[in-house]
């Protein structure tokens, strides 16, 4: 199988800190990964760099082939940690915005994803709660068509009702032969999504297995696995 | 549908025994369709490569079977559905048994146990079991 994403010895130095160090890793396609750390732990950067927003200090990335930048960034959909969307901005306007940014920004299925997550067009963004913001940061991101999503904590701020809503509509509206890099340190709520998980902890990756092999030959959940590494 | 998961076991195991114990116990008929690998993956919140092996896995076990464009389906052979079920009562017997001879009991007692026990829940379903107004008078 050919990797959709391969990350090759990425370091990244803020000054003195070390933030990511060494960090390798292959993606298949039609994968969902669960990247998983603690606060601090890198994983916000290393998105930032595999979206090709902040350059890696070493190493390389490489998507569909294609090394990181100008090219792979209609390659890529990158749901940041932080909305995207200005104040002044309508649920509509920020649709509007996506759709005149982005060329393989799919109008239909944004309508579809509005509905499904009971957001009204005409609601402003800055009155949105913050599990409403990130339905709609949700749907901004999963509304284009790409090959690799990268979510950064799309479960951050919600309670767990608007938990369920979101994993549901990530599994539903997901496309089958792209892959998506997914952040959170919720694991427990988020294991099931996930094909394989990554523990990124003090910027080095400590373990990258699938998650049903956690299962079946730890006898133990991903939490406990999570748990156990980041001695919570 | 809903199950309680245990993220301690394979999940794709326990959708197995859900949708097995939905076709014992006639939730699920013979020849019925079962959803789309996306459908169920979006009601249990499940990664949908799981529930392609589920079902896979299902399918190599002849419980379900797909018809090529339209689906899968519950298999409607009674004989197959029969043998699930006997595998499943294996389950629950080993397991009881297991359990009983770590109590300390010995075979024999487990058999009279089990004998009085079944008497017992068969005259309470007796008492309990006309909730339809019928009284012994009249």
């Amino acid at each position: 199988m050919d990797a959709l994403l391969k990350v090759n010895g990425v370091s990244k130095k803020y000054g003195k800190k070390q933030v990511l160090d060494g960090v390798s890793f292959d993606i298949g396609p039609g994968r969902l990964i669960g990247l998983l750390g603690s606060n601090g732990s890198g994983k916000s950067t290393l998105m930032q760099i595999i979206a090709g927003l902040t350059p890696a200090s070493a190493g390389d990335i490489s998507v569909m082939g294609r090394p990181t930048g100008r090219e792979t960034k209609s390659l890529i959909s990158y749901m940041p940690d932080r909305p995207m969307t200005e104040s002044w901005m309508k649920v509509r306007d920020a649709i509007a915005f996506y759709n005149d940014f982005y060329a393989d920004f799919d109008m239909e299925k944004a309508r579809e994803m509005l509905d499904f997550m009971k957001l009204d067009e005409k609601s402003g963004v800055s009155i949105l709660s913050k599990g409403m913001n990130e339905r709609l940061q949700l749907t901004l991101a999963l509304s284009r068509n790409v090959s690799l999503y990268l979510l950064d904590e799309p479960i951050g701020g919600v309670d767990p009702v608007a938990r369920g809503k979101i994993l549901d509509a990530i599994v539903r509206f997901y496309r089958e032969d792209s892959s998506l890099i997914i952040s959170t340190h919720l694991v427990g709520d988020m294991e099931r999504i996930f094909d394989e998980v990554m523990f990124l902890r003090d910027g080095r990756i400590v373990l990258h297995e699938e998650v049903e092999n956690i299962r079946m030959k730890h006898g133990r959940s991903v939490d406990d696995m999570f748990k156990e590494v980041f001695g919570e | 549908m809903s199950i309680e998961f245990d993220n301690n076991l394979p999940i794709y195991l326990q959708i197995m025994n859900h949708i097995k114990r939905q076709i014992v116990s006639g939730l699920l008929q013979p020849g019925d369709k079962i959803p789309s690998v996306r459908e169920l993956a979006a009601d249990l919140q499940i990664n949908p490569n799981t529930i392609q092996r589920t079902f896979q896995e299902l399918e190599r076990e002849e419980v379900v079977e797909t018809k090529r464009g339209l689906g899968r389906y519950v298999t409607s052979e009674e004989s197959k559905i029969m043998a699930i079920k006997k595998e499943m009562a294996g389950e629950l017997l080993h397991q009881f048994i297991h359990g009983m001879q770590e109590l300390g009991f010995k075979n024999q007692d487990i058999v009279t146990i089990v004998k009085e026990a079944v008497a017992a829940e068969s005259g309470k379903d007796r008492k309990e079991g006309h909730p339809d107004g019928r009284t012994s008078e009249g």
